[in-house]
């Protein structure tokens, strides 16, 4: 079942003039957002498929531009985003690609600062739902429809025992969960969905923990 | 967790048996499978309905796009519908124009509630604000309404699809005017059983509908499509409610919606590649709107 709530048929509120375009649009640039931790400083944007196609005329453009500065589907500011980015001081550049995706709303966002650059693949698949399909380089499945933990880690035995002990220890109940890695004994990453958001004490308890890189939430 | 209904069949049977509006079935499955509480889930769809209150509203004062393609019908719909001289009656001109309405504020990127998604948003509201005035119903029963409409809507996007990239317009608009008339059934009075016939009925007469959106915009021939599918449901809930029923039973048209999606060329599926949007004018509305030397089928 891909669509689980009656809100993914009846919503979401919105700013016209397509779900999948527009609104899954800006639902994945605020993910890319919440995973960089912070506003970007530079984006640029690579549209596939449909998105390439007609991105200006669904808006899905300033959606995506909307959604790094965290807007949510229904805010007004989503109309003037390009200008609110420039205000703030967001570089942005939209390349239209022609190469074959597998879904034919896809787009990879690359943003960054002086600190830290970051790498992400979406696609839209219908009514504003979304799916996060790489991070980094890594292959990943996240709904964007749960609270969602990414933990960085170094790839060693006991790792994901203590996450899941962690997260047992508040109660907190895993719908599903993904783990990847790029090469044995390296950087890996777990991707946790959650059923309740998750509090930042117990994200400063994770990343305590042994071999831990990084922890980062994406909120409901 | 397990839902309650996977199909109409078992949606209607499982009211049928508990003796239970569909819109309650569809409000226990998401407290069940959202783990959610009966008060929460009802504030959010009595927000949602607001928000297609105020896009109606805002419709019908008239707005524009930034393309000029769509805007004003709306105003033009409900003063003709003022004169009382309407062939087609007041309650379905009504429902008409506030589906424009809504489709005419999304096109302006005005805020919308997508139903189920915002190329179709205009049916539902629109339907239901006309009927709203006949019927009277309490803001509870408006509520419920929207429920039914996304019980039946849960059930296409889950075996089949509601987006126009995947099925074309029949999956979009087809889709939101079989669950309006739906809604409508039971807001009348209808049967659950009732409500799956007006669904099939108007299914079936959106099957094959292309997605061919001009210059790729959510405009033309979006809006109009809307309106239609507005009458469209309608006119199916009257038919079920006189006891008219369906040949093809609902999940199977369901089925052939999806079949026939699938064999649609990719050129009819919101390429904008082919059908209006590939009409000597659909063509030169796009050079004009964007700009630059349209040649052949690239850009």
């Amino acid at each position: 079942m891909k669509f689980k709530s009656v809100f993914d048929i009846i919503g979401p509120v919105m700013i016209g003039p397509s779900s999948s375009h527009t609104a899954g649009a800006a639902r994945i640039g605020r993910v890319a957002r919440d995973l960089f931790g912070r506003q970007p400083k530079w984006a640029k944007i690579h549209l596939y498929g449909s998105f390439a196609e007609t991105y200006k005329g669904h808006s899905t453009d300033v959606a995506i531009v909307g959604g790094l500065l965290d807007y949510d589907t229904f805010d007004e500011r989503i109309k003037t985003s390009f200008e609110e980015a420039r205000k703030l001081g967001l570089e942005f550049e939209f390349i239209p690609e022609t190469g074959h995706v597998e879904h034919p709303n896809t787009v990879k966002i690359v943003i960054g600062d002086e600190r830290a650059e970051m790498s992400m693949m979406g696609i839209s698949i219908g009514g504003g739902k979304i799916e996060i399909t790489e991070l980094n380089g890594f292959p990943l499945r996240l709904s964007g429809e749960h609270p969602a933990i990414l933990v960085v880690h170094e790839d060693r035995s006991g790792c994901i025992a203590n996450v899941a002990n962690c997260l047992y220890k508040y109660d907190i109940n895993i719908g599903h969960m993904e783990v990847s890695r790029k090469e044995k004994g390296r950087m890996a990453l777990m991707v946790i969905e959650v059923d309740q958001n998750v509090d930042k004490e117990v994200l400063d308890e994770l990343v305590e923990l042994p071999n831990i890189t990084q922890v980062t939430r994406i909120a409901d | 967790m397990e839902a309650l209904f996977h199909n109409v069949k078992e949606l209607v049977k499982r009211a049928e048996d508990e003796g239970k509006l569909i819109s309650e079935i569809m409000i226990e499955q998401e407290m069940l499978l959202m783990d959610r509480s009966r008060e929460d889930i009802m504030k959010q769809m009595d927000r949602n309905l607001t928000v297609m209150e105020e896009a109606v509203e805002k419709g019908l004062k008239g707005v524009h796009s930034v393309s000029g393609l769509t805007g004003g019908d709306a105003v033009l719909l409900q003063k003709y519908r003022e004169t009382g001289k309407s062939l087609s009656g007041d309650l379905l001109l009504d429902a008409v124009s506030k589906a424009v309405a809504t489709n005419e504020v999304n096109a302006a990127m005005g805020t919308i509630c997508a139903t189920p998604t915002a190329g179709s948003a205009g049916v539902v509201p629109g339907t239901l604000f006309a009927v709203k005035n006949k019927l009277n119903p309490t803001r509870e029963q408006m509520i419920r309404y929207l429920f039914t409409s996304g019980a039946f809507g849960f059930v296409v996007a889950n075996n089949a699809s509601i987006s126009g990239a995947a099925g074309g317009c029949q999956a979009e608009v087809g889709s939101a005017a079989a669950m309006a008339a739906a809604a409508i059934v039971e807001m009348a009075g209808g049967t659950p059983q009732q409500s799956s016939e007006a669904f099939a009925i108007t299914m079936k007469n959106m099957l094959g509908l292309v997605c061919d959106p001009v210059a790729g915009l959510v405009e033309v021939p979006c809006v109009k499509r809307n309106a239609m599918g507005a009458a469209n449901s309608v006119v199916a809930a009257d038919m079920a409610l006189a006891g008219v029923t369906s040949r093809i039973p609902c999940d199977e048209v369901i089925s052939a919606m999806f079949e026939i999606g699938q064999s649609m060329p990719s050129a009819l599926r919101e390429t904008a590649k082919g059908g209006l949007a590939a009409t000597p004018t659909g063509k030169w509305l796009e050079s004009k709107i964007f700009g630059g030397a349209v040649v052949g089928s690239g850009k």
